[in-house]
């Protein structure tokens, strides 16, 4: 059947290529309109969904527990930072790499079983970190670690500085996504798609399908580690919030709302459940409703999410 | 013998009655869920709002119809089960063809939902209900008090727990439904509404959220969050017994509600984490829980 492309698009450039271009314009102008704090806000949260997207969307593994990766990295970068006077890339890098390692742990664990039971092993398994960091002395219990310095960006960049942050929240965002877009069109990618669509094939083909999953989690907790550490210097805090099954359930619905296995999707969901919360929150306990009801209108009505929608008008892939 | 392993008999022995009546609860949502999970191959995540919700009918009966606790503990469930069958009819049943997660995501959604109602109702803050007058008072059993209610609240719910299962195994009705959790489409052709059964089974094991939730509303306070930290105990109780059996789910629940009073006395910084840890001995030991077929 002979079908009318609906947008026509110069020969060479893929419908990816002008997305990505119309989203590096947005955050490059962004903080000129925009309140810069709010867009730092929405690209931390942005790297988180596109870290959990690479499990569930290109894997298949649903997890519930995301937020442990978030908040660990978030404590442990912000105690690097205050307590040990580190520089805020050593900061970060101290986080992430504690995200990866938790993530080792716990995915060893979570991928012995699939489908819904991992979903309730990687809640249960966050939900004992959240007690865990509610008890350890370092974390400051409910009052969190605050006033967290950002220091000098390798001894030289004030960071006190907004424009400076900024630039290099954006930088570690674009980094972020452009590796997870790598890892998703790498033959690794593949072999994590093959196992999400027909698992016992995968491992009658050769593939040590435990392996794959793993280290697909282990990727996924270390960059949503690093979009926690970096949240953490540009908040300055570190607190229980981010560790709560709550923030799992919110990484689940800007994932969800967005697109599940598409590479911008994550990316929009995060915008609009940021930009829903900060612009929302004078009607205080609604928000929860609100983003309850987003999950049931989803999952009933528009299960591509609003980017796997766009994508399907306009019969590309984005 | 006043100590045990350097513990007071006394604090043992209250740990371990708490630990039970914890046990109760864990036994009767994770029974719900295991019955729900064998049928729709669902994991209900608005189990532990629909509990708050029985709680929350029970804390209204009496203030605004001044029905008490015994009449809560009939009208409760099939209220919250009839609610339960709602969302069945509404959304769930239009998610069985799709991948199980949906159903999840599904009523993580309406556990927020209706949490985030609650609370904009009601506030964070517990409501009190008073212990009915018939089980009020504790009785001496030479070694320990006892307080009636909680002794009530342990016995009623074995009770409830063995009459379930003796309804799955031992009963017609429960034949159908083992048999419809097999295959769903040759008992569908024997002239089995199936869907209907789908349906009950859900408003089945709702109401039994509900009435964990009314056996509760005196031992806790009536809270719009009450469900949603108990919910993710429950699913790591339900990871540990593994949803084959019935039994196991029953088992599981007071075993793991012991144990955790056990911790609470004996190393009192573990007791929130200790079914975590637990789960996470069982998942490497045996992956598919010390009641699971698969």
């Amino acid at each position: 059947m002979h079908r009318v492309p609906i947008a026509r698009i110069p020969i060479g450039v893929t419908a990816g290529q002008v997305a990505f271009g119309l989203m590096l314009l947005f955050f490059v102008v962004g903080p000129f309109v925009i309140y810069p704090v709010f867009l730092m806000k929405v690209m931390c949260f942005a790297l988180f969904a596109c870290a959990f997207n690479l499990l569930i969307g290109y894997g298949g593994l649903l997890s519930f527990g995301h937020a442990m990766f978030l908040g660990t990295a978030g404590y442990v970068s912000a105690h690097a930072a205050k307590s040990w006077g580190l520089t805020p890339e050593l900061a970060i890098l101290c986080g992430t790499g504690a995200a990866a390692l938790l993530g080792a742990v716990t995915g060893t664990l979570a991928i012995r079983r699939r489908g819904i039971y991992f979903a309730m092993i990687t809640l249960a398994l966050a939900q004992m970190m959240y007690f865990l960091f509610l008890k350890t002395p370092f974390t400051g219990g409910e009052d969190g670690i605050q006033a967290v310095p950002r220091g000098h960006l390798f001894g030289l960049i004030d960071l006190s500085n907004v424009n400076a942050m900024y630039a290099v929240v954006l930088v570690i965002f674009l980094a972020g996504f452009l590796f997870i877009y790598r890892v998703i069109h790498s033959p690794f990618g593949r072999v994590l798609a093959a196992i999400r669509e027909h698992e016992p094939r995968s491992t009658s083909l050769g593939y040590d399908t435990d392996r794959y999953k793993l280290l697909a989690f282990v990727l996924s907790a270390a960059i949503s580690g690093l979009a926690g550490a970096t949240k953490a210097l540009v908040f300055q805090l570190a607190s229980l919030t981010d560790v709560h099954w709550t923030m799992s359930g919110e990484v689940v619905l800007m994932a969800l709302l967005g697109g599940l296995g598409t590479v911008f999707g994550p990316v929009v969901g995060a915008f609009i459940v940021v930009g829903m919360q900060n612009y929302l929150a004078h009607l205080g306990g609604w928000v929860t409703v609100v983003q309850g009801a987003i999950f049931v209108v989803c999952v009933l009505t528009f299960r591509r999410g609003i980017v796997g929608e766009v994508a399907r008008a306009f019969r590309k892939s984005l | 013998m006043d100590t045990v392993f350097g513990v007071p008999t006394q604090a043992l022995l209250g740990q371990l009655l708490i630990g039970l009546i914890n046990g109760s609860f864990y036994a009767l949502l994770s029974l719900g869920l295991a019955v729900i999970f064998g049928l729709l191959n669902i994991i209900n995540f608005a189990h532990g709002a629909l509990y708050m919700m029985g709680a929350f009918c029970t804390y209204l009966l009496l203030n605004k119809l001044g029905l008490g606790y015994w009449w809560a503990l009939l009208i409760s469930p099939l209220v919250v089960g009839t609610i339960g069958m709602l969302i069945e009819r509404l959304m769930l049943s239009r998610l069985y063809k799709l991948d199980h997660l949906y159903g999840l995501l599904l009523t993580f959604g309406l556990a927020l939902v209706i949490q985030g109602l609650f609370r904009n109702e009601f506030g964070a803050t517990g409501l009190p209900y008073a212990i009915p007058s018939q089980l009020q008072g504790a009785r001496d059993l030479g070694f320990m008090f006892l307080p009636n209610y909680r002794a009530w609240v342990i016995v009623a719910s074995l009770a409830v727990c063995v009459l379930t299962w003796l309804i799955i195994e031992k009963t017609k009705l429960g034949s159908y439904l083992r048999a419809a959790t097999e295959n769903p489409s040759l008992v569908q052709a024997f002239g089995i509404n199936v869907p209907r059964m789908i349906t009950l089974t859900y408003g089945f094991g709702v109401g039994l959220a509900a009435f964990a939730g009314v056996m509760a509303a005196p031992i806790y306070q009536v809270n719009p969050l009450m469900g949603a930290d108990m919910i993710i105990v429950v699913f790591a109780v339900v990871v540990i017994g593994g949803m084959g059996s019935i039994l196991g789910s029953i088992l599981t629940g007071f075993g793991l509600g012991i144990i955790e009073g056990l911790t609470k006395v004996f190393y009192p910084e573990a007791s929130n984490t200790v079914i975590f840890i637990i789960m996470a001995i069982v998942l490497l030991v045996k992956p598919a829980g010390l009641f699971g077929q698969r």
